[in-house]
């Protein structure tokens, strides 16, 4: 098995999350992710990119179990190990409730609970059990300000998450998924439905995130990756076609189908 | 560029075409009415007979030979007590029902008959159900002929109504806030109570009033199971007497209901019987209406602060 570049390229002293072995999906009868092999590094922004129905979501949903959801899904082979602990994410003994407590999920469309804002947020923590006022207050605050959104809605917490702009909504989703303190963050697209000036705060925020956590985002929109990733993985037709630093990857790709991608000439 | 005689080429094709629209409107306006005009119609003629007939007496009046005499006491009282536990024991049974079926049952062929066999149930005629019960809460469980048989029978009946409507509620909610809650790291029970449950409220508490509209006004499986045409004493009230009665001692005493009053009165020959029949019915009509406009009520209030 061919390791992915990038694992040695000039990345010293990095610290990898999570490793993607020989992975292998299928929904129902379909072979959705071929072999995949891919490393997320620590505290990293890692883009995934490639044509629509690629596998980018199928490979993203992957880290937190969300296939377990529904029926006829299938991990065939491989599995995702999460560091430091070795922890096998897709090994059957592996709760997938404890997986999605070590990594949370900002989804395409902004997605908040018909709750109030402050209980959007707190139900990431309500989830682990928390119950005390104080603790909760002080978290729910933390997290609004991690997503930047603090300064807009401190004053209307109790208001409905939906009565928020679909920017705002979005970051309020984050500051849900940041909430709970996870390892990683996945996004799947988390700008597709949301108008420039709103995408620009969402990029800026994820750049400013990784400061303290690991951020494997998905995206449609190759300038957005060039802008926002340190790495950058290109996929096609469920297969991982190339991994690498996103400057490399963007500047001289190693691999014919990547520069076509990334040209434009195709998809 | 446009000639201006294209122009009225396309005016000519437009209104033609438009005439199908008018068309299909009156059409509809037509087949609204002939509901909404039968209804009115027979409402309208009800009331006219009825309400004259209704005071303060008729409501708390036992049934007479007397038709200036006879009232509908034990009849309202016989109702409200019936639905309240046909309410509580289908209510908690088919949302928990449908919330299984929903949340939790593995997608295999032995949920896909249970599936079918619930919109069967709901075919089935009411007297079947009548039957059933005789058997299973008259005699086997020894409920008698009691509030608590035809309570628990209208239960049965509306049942697969109060499943299906959970079921269509959960399932309105968009996969994106399920799959937020789980992505939350929630459990398949904390995303049912934290969100399932509460988003999907207002449209069980439609189906639940659906249902209990329609059991408030069944009236062949509560003969079968035996309700009584005549009976001129209440219920025994919790703590009330001499023996003091239990509290729910109530539950296990015979009764009559609305449309069994009415049915009573219909089959008498006096005109001033009919009268009171029209009466009763108003009462029951109003009844619903009644349900309905809370329900109505109360789904606006919850949904006002649902949105997706
Ligand atoms: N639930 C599903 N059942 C069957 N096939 C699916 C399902 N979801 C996605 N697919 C298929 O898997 C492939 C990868 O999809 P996806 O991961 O959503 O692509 P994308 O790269 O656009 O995010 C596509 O061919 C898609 O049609
Ligand atoms: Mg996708």
């Amino acid at each position: 098995m061919q390791i992915p570049s990038g694992l040695e390229a000039g990345v010293e002293g990095d610290l990898l999350k999570a490793e993607v072995r020989d992975l292998d999906f299928y929904y129902g009868g379909f072979h959705a992710l071929k072999h995949v092999t891919m490393p997320v590094h620590d505290r990293k922004v890692t883009a995934l990119i490639g044509p629509s129905g690629c596998g980018k979501s199928t490979l993203l949903r992957c880290f937190n179990r969300m296939h377990d959801l529904y029926p006829g899904n299938r991990y065939a082979g491989g599995g995702i190990v999460l560091h430091p602990d070795n922890t096998n994410l897709l090994a059957q003994e592996v709760d997938p409730i404890e997986v999605r407590m070590r990594i949370s999920m900002v989804f395409q469309k902004p997605n908040p609970f018909p709750k109030s804002i402050y209980e959007n947020v707190a139900y990431s923590l309500r989830v682990r059990g928390m119950r005390n006022k104080n603790e909760l207050d002080d978290r729910v605050e933390a997290a609004l300000k991690g997503a930047a959104l603090w300064n807009e809605v401190s004053n209307r917490l109790n208001e409905l998450g939906a009565n928020l702009s679909g920017g705002q909504q979005q970051r309020l989703c984050i500051a849900r998924a940041l909430a709970s303190d996870p390892e990683i963050i996945l996004f799947d697209e988390p700008t597709s439905a949301l108008d420039p000036i709103a995408t620009a705060s969402i990029e800026e925020l994820v750049t400013e995130l990784k400061e303290n956590v690991t951020i494997l985002i998905v995206t449609h929109n190759m300038q957005q990756a060039a802008r926002i990733s340190d790495f950058t993985a290109y996929m096609y037709l469920g297969e991982m076609v190339e991994f690498g630093i996103t400057d490399q990857i963007f500047i001289k790709p190693t691999k014919k189908a990547t520069e076509d991608y990334i040209t434009g000439r195709f998809g | 560029m446009l000639q201006s005689a294209d122009l009225d080429a396309i005016r000519a094709i437009i209104a033609r075409a438009k005439r199908w629209d008018m068309f299909f409107a009156l059409l509809g306006i037509l087949s609204l009415m002939v509901g909404v005009l039968t209804f009115t119609a027979l409402f309208v003629d009800m009331a006219i007979q009825g309400v004259p007939r209704l005071d303060f007496e008729f409501f708390t009046s036992f049934p007479s030979r007397r038709a200036a005499n006879a009232g509908i006491l034990s009849a309202w009282v016989g109702t409200v007590l019936v639905m309240l536990v046909t309410a509580l024991a289908a209510v908690p049974l088919g949302v928990a029902a449908g919330v299984y079926l929903e949340e939790y049952a593995p997608k295999n062929w032995i949920t896909d008959i249970i599936e079918i066999n619930i919109s069967n149930l709901a075919g089935i005629p009411s007297i079947v159900y009548g039957l059933l019960a005789l058997g299973l809460f008259v005699y086997y469980f020894g409920f008698g002929q009691s509030i608590l048989s035809a309570g628990l029978t209208l239960a049965l009946l509306i049942l697969p109504v109060i499943i299906v409507a959970t079921r269509e509620a959960i399932r309105a909610i968009p996969q994106s806030i399920h799959e937020g809650s789980y992505a939350c790291g929630a459990t398949t029970w904390q995303t049912v109570s934290d969100h399932i449950l509460p988003y999907s409220s207002a449209g069980i508490l439609t189906g639940v009033i659906i249902g209990m509209a329609r059991a408030i006004g069944e009236t062949a499986p509560i003969i079968t199971i035996g309700a009584l045409t005549f009976i001129a004493f209440l219920p025994p009230a919790p703590f009330a007497g001499d023996p003091p009665a239990g509290l729910f001692e109530w539950i296990f005493a015979p009764f009559t209901v609305m449309p069994i009053q009415m049915f009573n009165w219909t089959s008498r020959p006096e005109a001033a019987f009919t009268v009171n029949a029209a009466a009763a019915g108003f009462v029951l009509v109003f009844m619903t209406l009644a349900m309905n406009g809370l329900a109505i009520y109360v789904r606006y209030r919850l949904r006002k602060n649902i949105k997706w």
